[in-house]
């Protein structure tokens, strides 16, 4: 859990970090705190899991990868933590998770996000992806993104 | 937007990892380039303003916190999709979201200070548009290789 001061210092940092010279500084000047006490807590929250990393979230499109697919598998239940194991170490997937099916719209329980910079290129990824499951997977399906409607992570709620 | 150079390039790639928690980071990293901190701050703040990178900061984790995440879909008839859209991203509970090729057209993503939260957020949005909010929380993470090779 965080305690008040840790919810101050995420909600200076979650619009992102100030591009200056001295940028904990800043915000540390900001929160009214030592710079010394602000990164004591930072390094605390990475501890914690809190923070995972302080780095650039590109954005896909501009950089050339205009095609982005979610693959989705309906992967034998017994199987999954093998496979998706395997899955999930492939150098082009970037995120992968096991999540449960919604019968009977939704068969999928495996999502392996793919990223390239044609529809071939993803096409083949994902090919080579099946090969991975054979017979264990009874079904699949691929949902390209066609547009980012929000990117923001996440926001605390003013609270008082 | 200008084209990437090669450092650019570089430097999109180093900072997809870790800054360092130091006074002067951004010279730390510089000094990795045998460039100055200006000219990497200039860069920044060129990749930000062309949308390159869409954010720079902390990552948080809503779970460690003792919140929650979750993937939610939903099908959206086309011609509701905008005001469906406002509606959704009216919420700040929603932190990504993306248009996707199926019948199930939106998918976002809500991440949430407690875990009850994620309930009554995706309840509230079905509410407000009368569309079914179909949940997907994760069951197993196999990997997370956020990198992208710019």
């Amino acid at each position: 859990m965080i305690d008040a001061t840790d919810r101050r210092i995420i909600e200076a940092l979650q619009g992102g970090l100030p591009l200056v010279p001295a940028p904990y500084a800043q915000v540390a000047d900001d929160l009214g705190i030592e710079e010394a006490a602000l990164l004591d807590r930072l390094a605390a929250l990475k501890t914690r899991g809190v923070i995972r990393r302080i780095a650039a979230a590109p954005n896909h499109y501009k950089l050339g990868m205009t095609s982005n697919g979610m693959t989705v598998w309906d992967v034998q239940d017994d199987l999954i933590g093998e496979l998706g194991a395997h899955i999930g170490a492939l150098p082009f997937v970037t995120h992968c998770y096991e999540r449960p099916r919604a019968l009977p719209d939704w068969p999928y329980n495996l999502f392996a996000m793919v990223h390239g910079s044609s529809p071939d290129e993803v096409e083949d990824k994902r090919g080579q992806i099946a090969a991975i499951l054979g017979s264990a997977c009874r079904g699949s399906d691929i949902l390209y993104s066609t547009r980012i409607l929000k990117k923001t992570g996440l926001r605390l709620k003013a609270k008082g | 937007m200008t084209p990437l150079d090669d450092t650019d390039r570089r430097l999109l790639n180093r900072l997809q990892e870790d800054l360092p928690l130091t006074p002067r980071p951004y010279a730390d990293v510089a000094a990795e380039f045998g460039i100055t901190e200006q000219d990497l701050l200039d860069r920044l703040t060129r990749m930000k303003a062309d949308r390159v990178i869409t954010r720079f900061g902390p990552f948080f984790d809503a779970a460690a916190m003792g919140g929650d995440f979750c993937l939610c879909a939903m099908a959206v008839p086309e011609a509701e999709f905008e005001t469906v859209l406002t509606k959704v991203n009216a919420h700040p509970e929603v932190a990504h979201n993306y248009e996707r090729t199926h019948r199930l057209n939106m998918w976002f993503v809500l991440a949430t200070e407690t875990p009850e939260a994620i309930t009554a957020t995706a309840d509230a949005i079905e509410r407000e548009t009368g569309i079914t909010v179909h949940r997907f929380p994760k069951l197993q993470e196999f990997f997370i290789g956020f990198r992208v090779a710019a």
